[in-house]
Parts: C-alpha cells; sequence; structure tokens
C-alpha cells in the first residue's frame, strides 16, 4: 500500500471507480438539462446562466474522462516512504482563485468607494451601478477571496494535523471547482441584476441550490479526513472549520429558503417575509460574520501563528472555553442589527446581551492568539508574515470590543445606518480576515509549492505597511464620517428643531469618501504586490527536501 | 497524565516549555502542541459580570418570550413607549411657543420678531428634508419646480395663498388644491405643427428674446389670442387663479428656449406639488408658509 | 485536571463533536425565531395593508434587483429624531407582505418607508434618470435605462401565484389579470382599469412613468414607491396596543 509499483508492473485492472462515473453521468446530464433550460428561459440573464452552467458541465464531464485515461489503475497512495502523501493540488487551485478573487474585490471595493465619493462614475449604466457593484464587491472579498483561502488552509490544516490524506479523490476537486462556479454565477448574477435582495445571501435560488451541494461534499471531506486521522485527538483548529462548515450550511439553508417563479425564471421570492424575514437574515448575516469570518478564521490563526512563531499555543484549556462559549453566543447576537426597528423589543434585548457576552469568548481567541508568541516576540522584528498574522490577531481584538460597544442599544442608535458601521467591518475585514489569510498564504505558498522560501521577504515588508496605512486610512475616515453623520442626524438647534436636512448629511461625507477610497487603494496596492510575490515564489525552482518552510519544532530540554 | 498511543504506535509526550515552564498538554499535531496555561483571571473574571450583568438586565428589560407573551421588564420600559414619550417632551418644550405659533394670525406670527424668528426656524428645518428635493436646498427650483425666491408667483404670493397651496398642492388630487392646467395642444390635435412653432416665437418675442428669423410673429399673435390668453391673459402676463404663468416677465418655469416651449405646447403643462395637510401638522404648515415668505420678496 | 480531560470524547470522536456543535447552535435560533412566528404581538392588528398589485410588485422587483436597498433603509427607527424626520415609526404589520423584507441596513440616501406620495411622479422620473438634475448634491446613481426599459410582463401570474403560495392572500382572479392588470395600472385610460379597480380598489392607476402608451419599468418602480408606508392611517392606529 505504501509503496505504489512502477506503471509496467502494475497488476491492476483500470476500471471507472464509482465517484468517477456518477460524475461523469451527472456532468452529462447537467450538460443537456441546462441547454434545456436555456433555451426555455424567460429572460437572456438566466438562459447566459444556464449556458454557463452547461459549460462547466462539460468541462467537467470532460476532465472527468480525461483523467480516467491517464491516470494509474489504482487510487493515489495515502503513504509514501512512511510519510502521508498529503493532496495538494485542489488546494493550490484554490490558492490561487483566493489572490484572484481578492484583487478583484478589493477593486470594486476602490470603485465603490470612489462612486460614493464621484457619483457620475456610476457611468450611467445598469451593470456599474452602485447598486449591482457592492454585493459584487461584498460577495467577491467574503465568499470568493475569504471561502477561497478557507476551503485552501482547511484543506491543508486537516490533513497535515490528522496526518492523512484528503478524503475522496474527486471530491476535492469538485468542492473547489464547484465553489468557484458558484461564485462566477453569483458575481455575474449581480452585474446582470440577479439577486435575491438578502445581505452576504444575495445568489439566486439556483445557485443556492449548487452551493448546498458542493458544501455538503466540502463537509464530507473535511469529516472524511478527520475520521481518517492518524492523530488520537482533533486539533483545535478542526473544531474551529468543522463549526464553521456546518453552522454556515445550517444558515445558508435556513436564510435562503425560497420558492422560485418557475424553473425556467432566475427570479424567486423568500419564503420569510417581514419581521420574521428580518430576524432570520440577521441570524444569518451576524453569524456569516461569527462562523464565515470568524471560526473559520480562527481555524487559520490556530494552525498558522504557532506553526509560524514555532512556539506552543497558550492554552488548551482557553481553546475549549472559548470555542464552545463563542459558538454559542454568536448565534444569538443577530438582533443587535435591528436595535429599535420593528422587530419586538424582547429579542433585541436579547440580542443586546449576548452581544456583550460574547466579547470574552472573542478574546479568548485572540489572548490564544497573541500569548503564542510569548517566547517568540523578537521574531516580529524580522519576519513580517508574522507580524502580519500579529496584527490580524490585534484587528481582531479591537472589532471583536468594538462589536459588542455597538451592540449596546444607546450606541447603536448613533451608529446604525451610518459609516461606523462600515468602518466597523471593515476593521474586521482588512485588518482580521484579510491580514490573517495573507500571513496563511505567505506560509502556505512555499510549502505546498514545494520551495524553500517565499521569493522576497522585503516585499512582504512592503505589503504590510502600505495596506497598514490603507486600513488607518479607511477606519479612521469611517469612524469620524459616521459618528459625524449619526450625530448630525439627531442634532437640534436650540428651538428644538432638527438643525440639518438628510441631503446636508450627505454633502459633509464628501471628504471622508475621498480618504476611504485613498485607503483602499494602498491596501489594493499591497494586495497586488503580494500576488507578485507569491507568483515569483511559484515560478521560481523546487527545492528539494520535502519539509522546507516547516520550521523544525524547538526540542524539548 | 497518561501518555496516549496513536494507531500507528507514536507516544505523545508530555513536555514541559521552556520558556513558560508550563506543560504541555502531551498531543502534537504536525509539530504544534499545546500548553496547559489555565485560564486567565481576568478573563474569568469579566466572563462572569458580563453574564451577572445579562441577567439582570433581562430582568430590568423586556427579554424573555413566553407563549403569548413575554416577561415586560421590571423597568417597564419599551422602544416605542419611550420614544411617544420624547416626541411630548420634546412638544412641552417646544409647546409654548408652538402654541402661540398655531394660535397666532399668519400675519401676526410675520409682525411679532419672536414668533417669526421660532416659526423661521421650524419652517427652514422642515424645509430641507421636505420641499428642497425639489425646490432645491435654498429655495431656487429647477426645471418644472418653482422657484420660491423671485419675486414671481404662480398661484399667489400673500401668506394665505402659499399656505392654501402648501395645504393642499397643485394637481395632487387634493380638490381643494390647486387643479387645472395647460392642455396638449399638439398631441390633442388642437394646433398644427407649424402653428406651435410661431407661437412659441410669439411667446419668446413677448420677453424681448430673439426669435426663429422669418418667423411670422403675426400669426403666432392671432394663435395666441385664440388659444392662449383664456388662460395668460391678452398681453400674456398670466393669471394667479388658473396657476398660468406670466410669459413676459423673462422667469420661467420650464424654460425659455424654444424646444422646450414647443415641448410644454405640445403635451400641455401641469406640474404637480403634493399637499402637505396629510403629511405635515398644521403648524409646521403655518411656519413653512412664513418661512417661504420670507424667502423671496413675499407679498 | 479531571473535568478537563472530558473533553477528550469531543476530540476523539469528530461525529461527536459534530452532533455537539449542531447542539449548541440550535438553541440561540430557535428561541429568537421560532416566537416570532407564533407570539400575536409581534406583528400589530392594523387597517389598511394591502398585497402589492402586479404593478407594484413588479416595481418592488426592480428595486431589489438595482440593490436600492443598500443605500436605503425602509425602517423608521422607534428614536426621536427619525420619527420626526421621516414620520411615524415602521410598524411590523407594514412589511407583512414584504418577501424578503427590504428594512436596509445603511442609509447612504434617505429612510424610504414613507416616500410615497410625498413627491410627485413627475419628480421621480427626473430623480431617477438623473438625481444631480433635481438635487444637485446627491450622491445617487442615475437609472436612466428604467425610463427606457419597457415592463417584461408576461410572467406576472407567476410571481403572484408564488406570493400566494407564500401566504400572500392573492385571489385566482388577481393571478390570472396579472399581465393586463400591470398594464391597467399604468394608464389613466386603459380599457383595463374598470377590471383593475374592481380587482384593487385601493390602489391608483395613473402614468407614472409619464410615457403614453408603454408601461416601463419607470412606471413599475414609481407606483411601488409612490405606495411605500401610505397603507396604515396612524390618525386611528392604537399606539398602546402596539406596544411590544
Ligand atoms: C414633488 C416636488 C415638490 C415638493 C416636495 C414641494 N413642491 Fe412646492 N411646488 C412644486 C411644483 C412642481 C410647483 C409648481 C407647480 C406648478 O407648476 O404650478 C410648486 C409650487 C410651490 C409653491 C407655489 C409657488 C408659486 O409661485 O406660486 C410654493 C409656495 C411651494 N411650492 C412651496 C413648497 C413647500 C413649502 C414645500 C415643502 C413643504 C414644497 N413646495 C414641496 C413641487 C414640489
Ligand atoms: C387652460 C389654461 C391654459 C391655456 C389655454 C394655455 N396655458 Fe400656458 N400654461 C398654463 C398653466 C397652468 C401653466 C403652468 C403649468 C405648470 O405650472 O406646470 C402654463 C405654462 C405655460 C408656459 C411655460 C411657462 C414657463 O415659465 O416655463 C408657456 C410657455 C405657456 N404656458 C404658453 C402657452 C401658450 C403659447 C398657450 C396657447 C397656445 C397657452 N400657454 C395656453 C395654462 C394655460
Ligand atoms: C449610492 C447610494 C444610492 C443608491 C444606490 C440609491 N440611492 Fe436613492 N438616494 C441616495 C441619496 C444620497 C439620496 C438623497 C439625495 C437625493 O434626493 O437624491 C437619495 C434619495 C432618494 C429618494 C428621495 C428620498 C427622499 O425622501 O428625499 C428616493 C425616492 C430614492 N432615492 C429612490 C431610490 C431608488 C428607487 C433606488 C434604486 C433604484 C435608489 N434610490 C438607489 C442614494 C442612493
Ligand atoms: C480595497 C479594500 C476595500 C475597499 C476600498 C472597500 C470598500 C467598500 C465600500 C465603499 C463599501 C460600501 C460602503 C457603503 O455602502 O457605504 C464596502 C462594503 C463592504 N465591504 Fe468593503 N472594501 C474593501 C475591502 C473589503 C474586504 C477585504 C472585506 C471582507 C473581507 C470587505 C467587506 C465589506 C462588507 C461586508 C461590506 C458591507 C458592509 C455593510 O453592509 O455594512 N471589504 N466596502
Ligand atoms: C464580538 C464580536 C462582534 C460583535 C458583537 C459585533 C457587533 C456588530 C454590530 C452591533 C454591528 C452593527 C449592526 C448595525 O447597527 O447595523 C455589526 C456590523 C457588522 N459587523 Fe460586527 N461585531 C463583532 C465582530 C465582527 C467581526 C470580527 C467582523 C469581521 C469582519 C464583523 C463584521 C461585521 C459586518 C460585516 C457588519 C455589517 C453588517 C451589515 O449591516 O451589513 N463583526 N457588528
Ligand atoms: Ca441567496
Ligand atoms: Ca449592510
Ligand atoms: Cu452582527
Amino acid at each position: 500500500m505504501s509503496i505504489s509499483p512502477p506503471a509496467e508492473l502494475r497488476s491492476v485492472e483500470k476500471t471507472m471507480r464509482l465517484g468517477e462515473l456518477s460524475l461523469l453521468v451527472l456532468s452529462v446530464i447537467g450538460v443537456f438539462g441546462a441547454l434545456f433550460i436555456a433555451a426555455k428561459a424567460y429572460t437572456p440573464e438566466y438562459a447566459f446562466h444556464a449556458y454557463v452552467f452547461a459549460a462547466a458541465s462539460l468541462a467537467s464531464a470532460l476532465a472527468v474522462s480525461n483523467r480516467y485515461f491517464n491516470r494509474p489503475a489504482e487510487m493515489p497512495p495515502q503513504v509514501i516512504a512512511g510519510k502521508p502523501n498529503y493532496n495538494y493540488g485542489p488546494i493550490k487551485f484554490s490558492t490561487i482563485a483566493s489572490m484572484f478573487w481578492g484583487i478583484a474585490g478589493f477593486t470594486v471595493g476602490v470603485i465603490i468607494a470612489f462612486q460614493l465619493a464621484f457619483p457620475w462614475l456610476n457611468l450611467d449604466l445598469a451593470w456599474t451601478s452602485f447598486g449591482r457593484l457592492r454585493p459584487l464587491h461584498t460577495s467577491a472579498v467574503i465568499f470568493a477571496f475569504g471561502g477561497n483561502v478557507l476551503i485552501a488552509t482547511s484543506f491543508y490544516v486537516v490533513q497535515r494535523t490528522c496526518r492523512a490524506r484528503l478524503a475522496g479523490d474527486l471530491a476535492p476537486w469538485f468542492v473547489v471547482l464547484g465553489y468557484n462556479l458558484f461564485i462566477v454565477l453569483a458575481g455575474t448574477g449581480y452585474l446582470l441584476g440577479i439577486t435575491q435582495g438578502k445581505e452576504y445571501a444575495e445568489p439566486e435560488w439556483y445557485a443556492d441550490l449548487w452551493l448546498t451541494i458542493v458544501w455538503v461534499v466540502y463537509l464530507l471531506v473535511f469529516l472524511g479526513t478527520i475520521i481518517k486521522r492518524e492523530e488520537p485527538h482533533i486539533y483545535v483548529a478542526n473544531w474551529f472549520y468543522l463549526a464553521f462548515i456546518v453552522t454556515i450550511a445550517v444558515l445558508h439553508l435556513g436564510n435562503n429558503a425560497a420558492v422560485p417563479i418557475s424553473m425556467f425564471s432566475s427570479k424567486s421570492y423568500i419564503v420569510w417575509s417581514g419581521v420574521q424575514d428580518a430576524m432570520i437574515q440577521w441570524w444569518y448575516g451576524h453569524n456569516a460574520v461569527g462562523f464565515f469570518l470568524t471560526a473559520g478564521f480562527l481555524g487559520i490563526m490556530y494552525y498558522f501563528v504557532p506553526k509560524r512563531a514555532e512556539r506552543p499555543v497558550y492554552s488548551y484549556r482557553l481553546s475549549i472555553i472559548h470555542f464552545w462559549a463563542l459558538i454559542f453566543m454568536y448565534i444569538w447576537a443577530g438582533p443587535h442589527h435591528l436595535h429599535y426597528t420593528a422587530l419586538p423589543d424582547w429579542a433585541q434585548t436579547i440580542g443586546m446581551v449576548f452581544s456583550i457576552m460574547l466579547w470574552m469568548p472573542s478574546w479568548g481567541g485572540m489572548i490564544n492568539g497573541l500569548m503564542t508568541l510569548s517566547g517568540a516576540w523578537d521574531k516580529l522584528r524580522t519576519d513580517p508574515v508574522l507580524r502580519m498574522l500579529v496584527v490580524s490577531i490585534a484587528f481582531y481584538g479591537m472589532s471583536t470590543f468594538e462589536g459588542p460597544l455597538m451592540s449596546i442599544k444607546i450606541v447603536n442608535s448613533l451608529s446604525h445606518y451610518t459609516d461606523w458601521t462600515i468602518g466597523h467591518v471593515h476593521s474586521g475585514a482588512l485588518g482580521w480576515v484579510g491580514y490573517v489569510s495573507f500571513g496563511a498564504l505567505y506560509c502556505m505558498v512555499p510549502w505546498i509549492w514545494n520551495r524553500s522560501r517565499l521569493y522576497s521577504l522585503r516585499l512582504v515588508d512592503w505589503h504590510f505597511w502600505v495596506s497598514t496605512i490603507g486600513i488607518v486610512l479607511y477606519i479612521t475616515s469611517m469612524w469620524v464620517a459616521g459618528i459625524l453623520q449619526g450625530l448630525m442626524w439627531r442634532a437640534y438647534t436650540s428651538l428644538g428643531f432638527l438643525e440639518y436636512s438628510f441631503i446636508e448629511t450627505v454633502e459633509r461625507m464628501h471628504p471622508y469618501y475621498i480618504i476611504r477610497a485613498l485607503g483602499g487603494v494602498l491596501y489594493l496596492l499591497g494586495a497586488v504586490i503580494m500576488a507578485w510575490n507569491l507568483y515569483k515564489t511559484i515560478v521560481s525552482p523546487e527545492t528539494e527536501q520535502e519539509t522546507v518552510g516547516q520550521p523544525a519544532l524547538v526540542p524539548a530540554e | 497524565m497518561t501518555l496516549e498511543t496513536d494507531k500507528s504506535g507514536h507516544v505523545d509526550h508530555a513536555h514541559v516549555d521552556s520558556h513558560t515552564g508550563m506543560a504541555t498538554t502531551g498531543h502534537e499535531w504536525d509539530g504544534i502542541r499545546e500548553l496547559n496555561t489555565p485560564l486567565p483571571r481576568w478573563w474569568l473574571t469579566i466572563l462572569y459580570m458580563t453574564i451577572v450583568w445579562a441577567f439582570f438586565y433581562c430582568i430590568a428589560y423586556p427579554a424573555i418570550p413566553l407563549f403569548q407573551t413575554f416577561t415586560k421588564g421590571v423597568l417597564g420600559w419599551s422602544a416605542r413607549g419611550s420614544v411617544n414619550e420624547e416626541v411630548a417632551e420634546l412638544r412641552a418644550q417646544r409647546g409654548p411657543m408652538v402654541a402661540a405659533l398655531s394660535n397666532a394670525s399668519l400675519k401676526g406670527i410675520e409682525q411679532t420678531p419672536q414668533l417669526r424668528n421660532f416659526a423661521i426656524a421650524q419652517g427652514k428645518a422642515a424645509f430641507g428634508d421636505n420641499c428642497a428635493p425639489c425646490h432645491g436646498a435654498g429655495g431656487g427650483g429647477s426645471k418644472g419646480f418653482a422657484n420660491l425666491n423671485d419675486d414671481d408667483w404662480l398661484w399667489g404670493g400673500t401668506l394665505e395663498q402659499i399656505s392654501a397651496t402648501l395645504t393642499h398642492g397643485i394637481r395632487a388630487g387634493d380638490d381643494l388644491g390647486h387643479l387645472g392646467a395647460m392642455p396638449a395642444f399638439g398631441r390633442d390635435g388642437i394646433l398644427k405643427a407649424n402653428e406651435i412653432s410661431v407661437v412659441a416665437d410669439y411667446v419668446r418675442s413677448l420677453s424681448g428674446l430673439p426669435v426663429t428669423t422669418g418667423a411670422d410673429l403675426k400669426t403666432g399673435a392671432k394663435v395666441f389670442a385664440e388659444n392662449c390668453a383664456v388662460c395668460h391673459a391678452d398681453n400674456g402676463k398670466g393669471n394667479m387663479e388658473l396657476g398660468a404663468p406670466n410669459l413676459t416677465d423673462a422667469i420661467w418655469l420650464y424654460g425659455p428656449e424654444k424646444a422646450t416651449i414647443v415641448e410644454g405646447l405640445t403635451n400641455g403643462r401641469g406640474g404637480v406639488m403634493p399637499a402637505w395637510a396629510g403629511r405635515l401638522d398644521a403648524t409646521t404648515i403655518k411656519a413653512l408658509t412664513v418661512y417661504v415668505h420670507t424667502l423671496g420678496g413675499g407679498k | 485536571m479531571s473535568l478537563w480531560n472530558k473533553h477528550a470524547i469531543f476530540e476523539k470522536n469528530s461525529i461527536i463533536l459534530l452532533i455537539g456543535v449542531l447542539l449548541v447552535i440550535s438553541i440561540g435560533g430557535m428561541v429568537e425565531i421560532l416566537p416570532l412566528f407564533y407570539m400575536k404581538s409581534t406583528i400589530e392588528k392594523v387597517d389598511g395593508v394591502r398585497p402589492y398589485t402586479p404593478l407594484e410588485l413588479a416595481g418592488r422587483d426592480i428595486y431589489v434587483r438595482e440593490g436600492c436597498y443598500l443605500c436605503h433603509s425602509q425602517m423608521i427607527r422607534a428614536l426621536r429624531d427619525e420619527v420626526e424626520r421621516y414620520g411615524h415609526y415602521s410598524l411590523a404589520a407594514e412589511s407583512m407582505y414584504d418577501h424578503p423584507f427590504q428594512w436596509g441596513s445603511k442609509r447612504s440616501g434617505p429612510d424610504l418607508a414613507r416616500v410615497g406620495n410625498k413627491y410627485s411622479d413627475d419628480w421621480h422620473r427626473q430623480h431617477l434618470s438623473n438625481p444631480r438634475s433635481v438635487v444637485p448634491a446627491s450622491i445617487m446613481p442615475g437609472y436612466p435605462w428604467l425610463a427606457r426599459t419597457e415592463l417584461d410582463a408576461r410572467n406576472l401570474k407567476d410571481n403572484l401565484r408564488v406570493m400566494q403560495i407564500e401566504g400572500v392572500p392573492y385571489t385566482q382572479d388577481q393571478i390570472d389579470n396579472a399581465s393586463a392588470d400591470a398594464r391597467a395600472q399604468s394608464s389613466e385610460d386603459d380599457p383595463g382599469s374598470a377590471a383593475f379597480a374592481k380587482r384593487y380598489p385601493k390602489a391608483v392607476a395613473r402614468n407614472y412613468g409619464g410615457q403614453p402608451g408603454v408601461t416601463t419599468e419607470a412606471d413599475a418602480l414609481i407606483a411601488y414607491l409612490q405606495l411605500l408606508g401610505t397603507s396604515v392611517d396612524f390618525k386611528i392606529y392604537d399606539e398602546k396596543a402596539g406596544i411590544r
């Protein structure tokens, strides 16, 4: 089992595996089904999506057949020369996809930021207008960039910490390619005006269904790998990844329950309505933050920080308590998006108190990450990658302090609907999600491409500083803008009348919107530097040893 | 601590970290170990404190859902109850002045500086969010939306006339409001294209604007007398009863370009201004009246 | 140490870990969401809220399609300045036929919950096709294509049918005539206007889009905007009963 014989000596008859056969059959059905739908589609936009799906199915059928003819007869070995035969192919794909989508998403962010400062940039065209580009931005950064980072790192981490090859043969490929097909359907859909109108869940019913299938396979691959593990215990990073995967599945199903008006139309109506829909939306929306942007990325932190710092995780007990407390309490906090609205007061109260109680469970993650560096702080001077990881944790701490603060009703009465929320979002998004992803990618690219080191640490340094200035410009301008806006909306003259009309508050935002946009340009620039650095790393010659870049553990004394 | 053996017979070693002196849990994953550090005291304390606080908060405020109701909280607070109270407080604060405003006549308000200032302050506040989108931030108007700064009124610039305009609107479906509009002479086949063209030139000539070379102003005058004078008066000076603008004063609602005039004659004109009685209360409308009156040479 | 060791059961058994996670994350959602479906006080008792007409519904779909909700809220919070600026705070009842809700989360533009009847159709037409022509400082995008695009009303009955499945009280008659009703509502003198008025007694038919003879997307969107917040008569609304 552990040593695969040379191809000429193969004795096994090559047969089609069940997975290959069923994927082939399903792909062929997919081609014809999609063509049928395209022919009868109500709108050209929907027909376009059907053609995209048909093309993807065709490509899948060809790829599966091609692979069948080229592969050896037996399954890839689980172990080679006593070492697990890790499956890095799908990870490489997701890594590159994440860089691509990241730059695309940041670019669209920069565009919409400039649109708010200079509205003529909407160009009077449907597909370039703010309302269509904004979901493109949020989905591209969260689901396309963040999602690919999560899939790539989770597949990497789960293999390494379980000492087992990824479960499934075609399945991991199905996950990464299927997920990116979902991204393409979602993103092109927004530009064409296909949306369900629910923030962070905008894709229409058919894209939602497709994502459901992909996600179930993702769960099976991940869980299958854990089940195959050679380690007695499941490592804490994997608890977080697992919680992220299953909870997102639950949230996705609950929030996207919809009835299409026809199989031949992209349009559907969400089953829920009004106040119940609002609650379900923010149960989803808040926990998209809690499980996608937090739990998943904590999984990244728990592997890459100790690995890069070459230090043990600070506290196992803290891991346990903050893990369970975090996932338990997050779920309740959704109503802080609905303070003072038509959601009944009782629900708002619960949402608020759980948001406050969520503060320490969140900080548990921060403590565990930061304190893992004790004994290795000096490395921050020399290793900009580690610095990026550490700063990300600091931003995590900051936004999870700001979040509970904004959940307090009095504070929220000011901050809600304003750019303060946008500032909060981006301190979490740019600082935490962005930096922890960048840090992980900088670590992982040399490891999976078998390079001894990154092309240039100096470029990482540049990336770090350029984007840090970008973040500072972004969030400080939004704090000022948001608080100013909130104060102006509620300002009264001495005689007791509202002091400002709405449009006056809009005018006052202009300078801050420009500063924010410039911050965005810097952040984007940093990401471009990173992409170049990773590209040069990948194309540099391969290095020999298998564990290069994997620092050896400090031996026990 | 017990040592565990994994499937491959590898033994995890409980291990003491040299830097912190803390024992690890004994497991190792891809080279990563975990210290067995106890929970940080301060962290645990704050966690407990937030939980205790949450408990009391839930007793104080509406919180726990039951079957057909929920715990109302011992403070008896509700968002809706409290906003109603706050609005009432604000009313009380403005109360004396508002009462004075609602009792005073429009003239009386203008003559009492204190009331006038108050009315202007209130009017200005209401103007920004309700009127400025159409009439512009300073009341300057835009194409089709009356300029309120000039001394030129479509429906009359006395306090009473402005008040009536605001209360019932213009062609807004309120029967008490200003009705009647300019017919669509072209669309409805009342005038032919060439007649429209000449009368448009004639209208431009009324305010001394240059006309198309060779325009037959005589015919234009005739068409005007027959079709337009009923509303805009023989001399073109308009009729406030009908909201027919003065065409001689070089102040335009829609614009002086010939094409604009032709377009109006072809498709008719009849700008709509909402009736505000349903949305704003009587005192606010009073205040707005005074405010608008001060904007531009009110009559 | 002993209690900490118990956690090994989750660390050694992925299925137990999975079930544990599922249990822990179900509680909060259930406690917060389920009561909203059965607790009667959740949706206030009011008169006047009615399902959208086909034209208004189509307009709402355009509102969603263009992402207006990303700049405009439709939720006046129970706060003094909002009530003063925008009108009576929004009730849950006012969005009970909204699939999905459009309360929004960011106000780059003003709240629209009560924008109905606040401006004229003509203003909306100008504003939508070029916001800065009426509001010079506006940062809203222009939507000139709405007035140029004829409304695709062919399949509106499907939209109404699905709404009905989801609990909006449309009659079969209303579903069957959805396309004709959309046309009828967008003009003052359509042959179908009497039948439309009978099916939707409280709705207003007029040429919202301003172009004679065609029903454009602007017609639909403006019809929707002009309805917003106008259904409930707050003079007869019982404030006390609505406190919850
Ligand atoms: C939907 C746009 C709109 C809004 C909002 C609006 N108006 Fe008007 N208003 C108009 C139009 C259009 C006219 C001119 C009507 C016509 O063509 O006869 C007008 C006319 C007037 C007139 C009459 C001017 C004259 O020359 O006689 C006054 C006074 C006035 N508006 C005041 C106000 C005030 C005060 C408010 C706010 C409470 C307001 N308007 C809000 C559109 C609007
Ligand atoms: C039934 C009454 C009526 C008749 C007849 C009438 N008008 Fe008018 N006209 C009006 C009214 C009312 C307005 C203002 C419409 C508005 O406020 O939107 C107006 C506006 C105008 C304007 C726009 C003025 C500006 O400031 O932009 C012009 C030009 C005009 N009329 C010319 C004519 C001519 C030429 C004729 C004859 C062919 C005519 N009108 C016949 C009632 C009439
Ligand atoms: C980039 C943000 C943005 C988007 C997207 C946007 N708006 Fe606006 N909207 C504004 C701003 C800012 C204002 C205030 C200035 C003005 O009146 O133009 C406004 C004002 C309005 C108003 C007037 C509200 C009032 O009470 O004065 C309406 C109605 C409106 N928008 C409708 C829409 C519709 C419908 C859409 C989508 C088709 C939309 N908006 C998309 C920013 C936006
Ligand atoms: C170049 C960097 C970026 C720029 C310039 C940028 C810009 C913007 C802008 C202008 C908005 C709209 C704000 C508004 O409507 O007022 C926005 C929204 C948003 N962005 Fe970004 N963004 C960037 C990066 C990111 C990243 C990396 C993430 C996530 C990982 C992210 C997540 C979001 C989210 C979630 C929202 C919606 C916020 C809300 O609805 O409250 N952004 N961004
Ligand atoms: C303890 C943790 C946190 C709490 C209690 C919290 C709380 C809040 C609150 C109160 C709001 C404003 C809601 C409103 O007024 O509309 C908000 C918005 C938001 N937060 Fe957080 N936050 C936390 C952490 C984070 C983190 C780590 C991120 C990561 C990126 C994040 C992303 C967001 C996003 C995207 C929104 C905007 C949602 C929207 O309106 O579209 N939050 N959060
Ligand atoms: Ca969706
Ligand atoms: Ca939002
Ligand atoms: Cu939240």
